[in-house]
């Protein structure tokens, strides 16, 4: 998907079905009852795929939605992210969580080395220095 | 010398002190302690400075001393392309563009990305209640209104709530959430609620509302569709003390977009004050903060207005108001909004009446978050404004005004089939996958019953031992749409696995998404174009009469029916025997009764369910108690009851007379008064009764004697007897001004009456 999307390719699942694909790559039209009993189908082909989450970020810029392309963005990033790993940083992000700045930022830079997920370090960096100077957390 | 009686009281106070409303606390104003709706002396002037392209101080605050809410604000909302401009706009201009129906959403929602809080709040207190409501109705960010149901029971039945859900869903609510009274029966819940909503037309988004982590895996599961459980709060100290801060829900709100799943924040006024932490500030103006924040955390939508906090902000002067305004600060930060009425804000209907209707005159991405569908002791989030037990008043209030509120009368045989499908079908699905084991007798019980009290079902304990087992075993989805079409529920099967692939193209992550017949309406694709009448969301006219068909309409068949189920028994009790046109009455003591053209020819009984038979021998036995000698004369040329009566008197001996319609409205009249002037009226007939009647017939009998009685009194309980009664009585009258013959003379009529050998 790599053309500019507008708000005419909404929604996706009607005028782009065939770009369509879950984890494993299944388009939608093979998602059938039938497959469903063969065993086929699995909760993975039911998952989100980070380019249906960057296609919805370009349809949410095109109608002057920057924020919310912007969360589309920071999800795409943790499509792959395992679930515990997301839990745990949303653990560190809570309140007298994170020991000091620096164990926020050491997490930023796991998110960017092993997850490619730029946006998601910036957020977390953003978020530590904040924490600092509102005293969240030590040096 | 005594002295005059000095009352302690006027009673009228006793009688309000007894009334539903004084349940209700009324709040004194205190900005100091939090309580001020719309303003405070705490609360900071707009303002905005910009130093190379980023906030150096925003509403008085330098940016070095930000709190978290104000740095997120400033970090991720605040648009400093559009901040110089919007901010520079005079507040009575912007407040003025907002009720302008030839100024588009759209530019007014480019605006807001670049105002402050409070200047926000200084646009939107210059509005009142009925500019804040067509302000709402215009900037909603989809055009076409929903709304959500809660679903939820005191025993966490999941039976019930197969049942509750495919009700929920059958009655049109595009969400429905469930919460569980014991936290370990999450999944059941889920699977239960989930199945539920398989039965009938698919489309359906659900929500379990639990612990975070778990609410987040259950959606993994594929059992859930969103989540608005993501709460946001107004100062720094509220949020950590919630054990949060804007960072950690924004990541929250990410992570539920990278599993597929709508989300929604949840704020609203009061929240602050519940928890201790208000900074002496305005409740609009820490609400403004909490949906800035929402807009730069980049969530599509927002539980707003109120919500836990609506009774403590409807205690507080204009506080209906300001639930309204803040409501409108979310649309205007094009965000959508589940508008909260939600909590039960107080003990008075009428209040309860008077807060929904802005709502379903405006229109809401979904009205109420969520309307309680079940009854009250069954609402798990605590009663909602309205209920189970409300459901009806709410179809009417759509009705009386032709307004969307987004639900549909069904009929009850659709609703018993509904509820008795979902049953088989979660137990179905409960054998399957050897969760338990209902038995007949259970799923009977629960079918039937309006309430979790009437109910002979799964235990709680066991149920939460379903829910463990539904974890534990990783059971999901696709698990349950195998065990659905094992077991014949292949419908089912399809819809649950149409709302599933829904999730796989995230469509319905965009703004304000709900599904309607298959497809994913949202405000990209419909959005709201309200520019003044005519435009925006307007009624089809198949909506209009989904809405308009509420049950047990009455109409001339109903009544003609219901009038001719005694035809045969009055038949057997009176006889009238027509003898001619009627004469000049000449014996001084003589009163004519008057009857109307359709008495007890079309209709038999009065609107007090009187037989007209019994009517007719009480007043006949009236007059000759009173002396007087009755002549029963039939009129043809009115069906007005002065008009039957003064012709009665006209003809009458005496010179007085009686006369009565079929409804039973009755009037002594007298020769040569004007028409409408009679001696007495008993104009609420459905409160008349036979004794009444009976003294009517001596008064008249009196007045024919030359001795003004004293009138008969008809007592009201101040019924709305219009409302109970109108419909009937205008098709009654009908039936009677049909059956006028305006040039036809009056005729002298013989009574028998069979029953007692002629004697009335």
């Amino acid at each position: 998907m790599t053309d500019r999307l507008t708000v005419a390719d909404f929604p996706l699942a009607e005028t782009a079905p065939q770009r369509i694909r879950g984890a494993r790559g299944k388009p939608l039209d093979e998602l059938t009852l039938d497959a469903v009993a063969q065993g086929d189908v699995t909760i993975e082909d039911l998952r989100i795929t980070a380019d249906a989450l960057r296609a919805q970020g370009q349809i949410a810029r095109a109608a002057g939605r920057t924020t919310l392309a912007q969360n589309f963005d920071r999800g795409a990033e943790l499509v792959a992210v395992p679930q515990d790993l997301i839990m745990a940083t949303y653990e560190m992000l809570r309140p007298g969580r994170a020991p000091n700045r620096q164990a926020l930022l050491d997490q930023a830079a796991m998110f960017r080395r092993d997850h490619g997920a730029e946006e998601i370090a910036r957020f977390l960096e953003t978020a530590a220095d904040h924490y600092h100077r509102r005293g969240l957390v030590t040096e | 010398m005594t002295e005059p009686a000095q009352p302690n009281r006027w009673r009228r106070y006793s009688d309000w002190d007894g009334r539903p409303l004084r349940l209700d606390q009324f709040a004194r104003e205190d900005p100091a302690n939090g309580f001020a709706a719309f303003k405070s002396p705490a609360d900071p002037k707009p303002g905005l400075t910009l130093a190379a392209g980023r906030v150096a101080s925003m509403d008085g605050t330098l940016a070095h001393d930000f709190d978290m809410i104000d740095a997120f604000i400033a970090e991720y909302h605040l648009d400093p392309a559009i901040a110089a401009e919007a901010m520079a706009m005079d507040s009575a201009l912007l407040a003025r563009m907002l009720v302008d129906m030839h100024v588009p959403r759209t530019d007014l929602v480019r605006l807001a990305h670049g105002m402050t809080p409070a200047k926000l709040v200084d646009v939107v207190s210059r509005l009142n209640a009925l500019e804040i409501a067509f302000a709402y109705s215009k900037m909603r960010p989809r055009k076409t209104p929903g709304n959500q149901a809660h679903v939820t029971n005191a025993k966490d039945d999941p039976l019930q709530l197969a049942a509750d859900a495919a009700v929920a869903v059958g009655m049109g609510f595009d969400e429905i959430e469930t919460t569980m009274r014991v936290a370990r029966t999450a999944w059941s819940n889920a699977l239960a609620c989930l199945v539920g909503s398989s039965v009938g037309d698919w489309g359906t988004l659900f929500q379990c509302s639990s612990e975070e982590a778990e609410e987040l895996r259950i959606g993994m599961a594929g059992f859930t569709s969103y989540a608005e459980t993501v709460s946001v709060y107004g100062t720094e100290r509220s949020f950590t003390d919630g054990d949060d801060t804007p960072w950690s829900k924004a990541f929250l709100v990410a992570a539920y977009a990278s599993r597929g799943i709508k989300a929604r924040c949840t704020s609203g006024g009061g929240a602050e004050l519940l928890m201790g932490y208000h900074e002496a500030k305005s409740l609009l103006y820490l609400e403004a903060r909490c949906l800035c924040l929402q807009r730069g955390m980049g969530v599509q939508g927002t539980q707003n207005g109120g919500i836990d906090g609506a009774p403590i902000t409807a205690s507080i002067a204009g506080g209906m108001r300001e639930i309204m305004a803040e409501n409108l600060l979310a649309v205007w930060l094009d965000l959508e909004c589940a508008s909260g009425n939600d909590a039960r804000a107080t003990e008075s209907e009428i209040r309860v009446g008077a807060k929904i209707l802005p709502y379903l005159l405006a229109g809401s991405d979904l009205i109420c978050s969520g309307f309680g569908s079940i009854l009250k002791y069954d609402n798990s989030f605590n009663p909602s404004l309205f209920n189970g037990e409300e459901m009806e008043d709410f179809l009417v209030l759509q009705r009386d005004f032709e307004a969307d509120g987004g639900l549909t009368p069904m009929p009850e045989s659709t609703a018993l089939d509904l509820r008795a499908r979902a049953v088989d079908a979660i137990s179905a699905v409960l054998e399957e996958l050897d969760l338990a084991r209902p038995t007949a007798e259970m799923k009977a019980s629960v079918i039937a019953a309006s309430g979790s009290r009437e109910t002979d079902t799964i235990s709680t304990g066991e149920t939460a031992r379903i829910s463990e087992a539904i974890q534990a075993r990783g059971i999901d989805v696709i698990d349950v749409i195998r065990a659905l079409q094992k077991r014949g529920f292949a419908h089912e099967a399809g819809n649950l696995l149409n709302m599933v692939k829904l999730r796989v193209s995230g469509d319905y992550l965009q703004t304000a998404s709900i599904i309607r017949g298959g497809r994913i309406l949202s405000a990209v694709n419909d959005p709201n174009d309200y520019a003044g009448p005519g435009t925006g969301y307007r009624l089809t006219e198949e909506r209009r009469d989904q809405i308009c068909d509420i049950r047990d309409q009455i109409g001339q068949p109903e009544v003609l029916n219901r009038q001719s189920r005694h035809r045969k028994a009055e038949a057997r009790r009176i006889a009238y025997t027509s003898s001619g046109e009627a004469a000049q009455g000449r014996d001084k003591h003589e009163v004519v009764i008057g009857i109307s053209p359709a008495y007890g020819l079309q209709l038999f009984q009065t609107t007090a369910e009187l037989n007209l038979s019994d009517v007719l021998a009480a007043l006949i036995r009236g007059v000759k108690a009173g002396g007087g000698k009755p002549r029963v004369l039939r009129m043809h040329h009115t069906a007005d009851t002065s008009f039957i009566g003064l012709t009665a008197a006209e003809l009458s001996g005496s010179g007085y007379g009686i006369g009565i319609q079929a409804k039973g409205t009755a009037v002594i009249h007298a020769r040569g008064r004007m028409p409408h002037n009679n001696l007495e009226l008993f104009s609420n007939a459905p409160i008349t009764t036979l004794d009444h009647y009976e003294s009517m017939g001596r008064n008249a009998a009196l007045w024919a004697h030359g001795t003004p009685p004293e009138p008969v009194i008809v007592p009201t309980d101040g019924q709305a007897l219009g409302a109970r009664f109108h419909t009937e009585v205008a098709l009654i009258h009908a039936i009677e001004t049909s059956l006028t013959e305006p040039g036809r003379a009056p005729q002298e009529v013989q009574v028998s009456f069979a029953d007692t050998g002629g004697e009335p």
